[in-house]
């Protein structure tokens, strides 16, 4: 067993595979931000050869900056990314911890009706939630964005959280209970430390959909002052030019801001794909 | 100021009953044992008088004071668990100083209720560690000092050695009578171990299946069962039991514990062959097989030589034996 995992044969096969996704993985990735520094005219002569001091062009880049107010959909982008990602955090940890915690009538149903939503995607209740919205006032304001980011993100996290807690020990908590801990301490300060691998594992899934979304900034926030990243680069794709140095350069520039927040969770993400796997 | 009274308490899980009725009087300053095997009911009963698992029927008392509905915190207990259950945020200090923080007792005192607690399990280098920088045995002596620094009516321990090596089991459990004569509390203690129970308890409870088999003192038990279960549970090797019909007796079933049968070789009142010889220095473990009652237990003291194969015969200490009726229950 164990000299099966360290044969040198099995090793190379599996990093072979492991490196050949990763190139195919980040391929498009590589294109879009070695397009991103060159003409238009090298842009579309070859598409694949990396910038040279010959076609080295920042075009992209300075149209990006000064038309439209590229820094304020980066920061709605990430207004609405890490205010969803708090509220389906708290609110998809207290449910998991109520769900694994607590018996009471109609658990296991609740249970399956919160995974649900894993399957049904939100966006087949678009109409519905443009109603409400208008209805309430929210349009084209960034709180919209953050209740149907939250919505779409809990179900997924409400699953994924529940099973860790279930596995933290019940000793502790009852310890906690007995040294007279409330119960909002027994989760703040016992159980959320314990499962902050699942924590950031979550924390990735829900935020890259989220950052990446353009259907629902176009559907519900398409206004100036709301308008995340995704959405801003779209005024560059017209219908009849599309001015590729500024759309490339805008993706190349919201690469950056999920890939900071990625590598600050990516440490515990490991702990948590890996957790129960790895003793 | 610590007696325990249960009354006909009673604890089901849905459609499922685990405790089936339980009536039991803890005396102050008694160290009370619950044993039995794996599955009884012991840890939801102990978890049911500390509060952790509501009750489905019946009274939990203490000193009198009906405590069913009371929170945890507020039945001045404290338990130690098997899996040590220490805070890992914490160091050693501050997991036993948390109930008193939460209580809103002052610094100083807790300060000097943690260090008192940590000079009699001599944990005083270990104070700033965190749980996790400590070894087994350590981290459930700090388990228990959490539970002193308290100083509650009623201690409960559920099952706090399963988890240790056995010479380290050995000197907790030494430490845990230690503790039980200076603090003078009264003591709860689950174990399916039954030498964990005859060693430590003034009073062990047997349970069976959510119902109490029989209540007594280690030796009552031993010398005095009220039915095959207890005789069988509570000894260790386990109690042999026959056939009374094979023998010519009245009773149904003949109860001698593996001491109380005189070997011999060559032909006796039971006939039957060595199957296996299990030789400790102090004492020599002989199973015999018969045909009629199977395989039996003989301990004889010191070294003996017998092979496998040989013919050997069992008589019985008929003034040791214990009759059972056909339900197992003792005719005295
Ligand atoms: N939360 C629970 N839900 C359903 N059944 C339970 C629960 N806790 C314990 N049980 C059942 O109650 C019985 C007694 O459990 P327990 O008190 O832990 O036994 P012991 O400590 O004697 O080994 C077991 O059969 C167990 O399956
Ligand atoms: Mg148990």
């Amino acid at each position: 067993m164990s000299q099966a995992r360290h044969s040198p044969a099995r090793s190379i096969a599996a990093h072979a595979i492991l490196i050949l996704y990763t190139v195919i993985a980040l391929f498009p990735v590589f294109v879009i931000v070695i397009n991103s520094f060159k003409s238009r005219r090298a842009i579309f002569a070859d598409p694949l050869a990396l910038p040279t001091p010959g076609n080295f062009d920042l075009v992209g880049y300075q149209t990006v900056l000064a038309q439209g107010d590229f820094f304020q959909y980066f920061l709605n982008s990430l207004t609405v990314t890490v205010g969803s990602l708090f509220f389906v955090l708290l609110f998809g940890a207290m449910a998991a911890f109520a769900l694994s915690e607590y018996r009471f009538k109609g658990n296991t149903l609740m249970g399956l009706y919160l995974a649900l939503g894993i399957m049904i995607p939100i966006r087949l209740g678009t109409v519905a939630i443009l109603q409400l919205m208008v209805a309430s006032g929210l349009v084209n304001t960034l709180t919209a964005l953050v209740l149907v980011y939250t919505a779409q993100g809990i179900p997924l996290a409400v699953f994924i959280l529940s099973e860790f807690m279930r596995s933290v020990s019940a000793d502790l908590k009852n310890a906690g209970r007995i040294d007279g801990l409330s119960e909002y301490t027994i989760f703040f300060r016992l159980v959320l430390p314990l499962v902050r691998p699942a924590m950031a594992t979550v924390a990735v899934f829900t935020m890259i959909p989220i950052w990446n979304d353009l259907w629902f900034p176009l559907i519900l926030a398409p206004s100036e002052a709301t308008k995340t990243v995704t959405l801003g680069a779209q005024v560059f794709i017209g219908q009849f030019v599309t001015n590729w140095n500024a759309v490339l350069a805008a993706l190349s520039l919201a690469i950056l801001p999920v890939l900071v927040l990625y590598l600050v969770f990516s440490r515990q993400l490991i702990r948590g794909i890996t957790a129960g796997a790895v003793k | 100021m610590g007696a325990l009274t249960l009354t006909n308490v009673a604890k089901s899980f849905g459609s499922t009953d685990v405790i089936k009725g339980v009536d039991l009087q803890v005396n102050d300053g008694e160290f009370c044992v619950f044993v039995g095997p794996s599955g009884c009911g012991k840890s939801t009963l102990l978890r049911m008088i500390a509060g952790l698992e509501d009750v489905s029927g019946g009274d939990v008392k203490i000193d009198g004071v009906r405590i069913n509905d009371l929170a945890p915190a507020k039945r001045e207990i404290a338990m130690v668990f098997q899996s040590y259950a220490l805070y890992p945020h914490l160091s050693v200090r501050d997991n036993m100083g948390l109930a008193l923080k939460q209580a809103g007792v002052p610094k100083a005192e807790i300060t000097q209720a943690t260090d008192k607690a940590a000079a009699m399990l001599s944990l005083g280098a270990l104070m700033e560690r965190r749980p996790a920088e400590l070894s087994g045995g350590q981290r459930q002596r700090v388990a228990i000092g959490r539970a002193i620094v308290r100083t509650p009516k009623l201690f409960l321990f559920d099952e706090p050695l399963s988890n240790l090596d056995a010479a380290l089991r050995v000197q907790t459990r030494i430490e845990i009578a230690r503790l039980h004569r200076e603090l003078g509390a009264t003591m709860i203690y689950v174990t399916h171990d039954q030498v964990e129970a005859m060693t430590l308890a003034d009073k062990i409870v047997v349970l069976r299946a959510g119902k109490v088999e029989q209540v007594g003192r280690p030796m009552d038990l031993y010398n005095d069962p009220d039915n095959t279960f207890v005789a069988g549970f509570i000894g260790s090797p386990q109690m042999n039991f026959l056939k009374s019909g094979a023998l010519g007796l009245q009773s149904d079933t003949l109860g001698i514990r593996p001491e109380h049968l005189r070997l011999s070789r060559g032909a006796g009142q039971i006939p039957g062959r060595v199957s296996h010889v299990e030789k400790l220095g102090g004492e020599t473990l002989v199973y015999v097989n018969t045909d009629t009652h199977g395989l039996l237990t003989v301990r004889l003291f010191g070294e003996h030589q017998y092979e496998v194969d040989e013919a050997v015969g069992l008589e019985i200490d008929q003034s040791r034996a214990f009759h059972f009726d056909a339900a197992g229950q003792r005719l005295r």
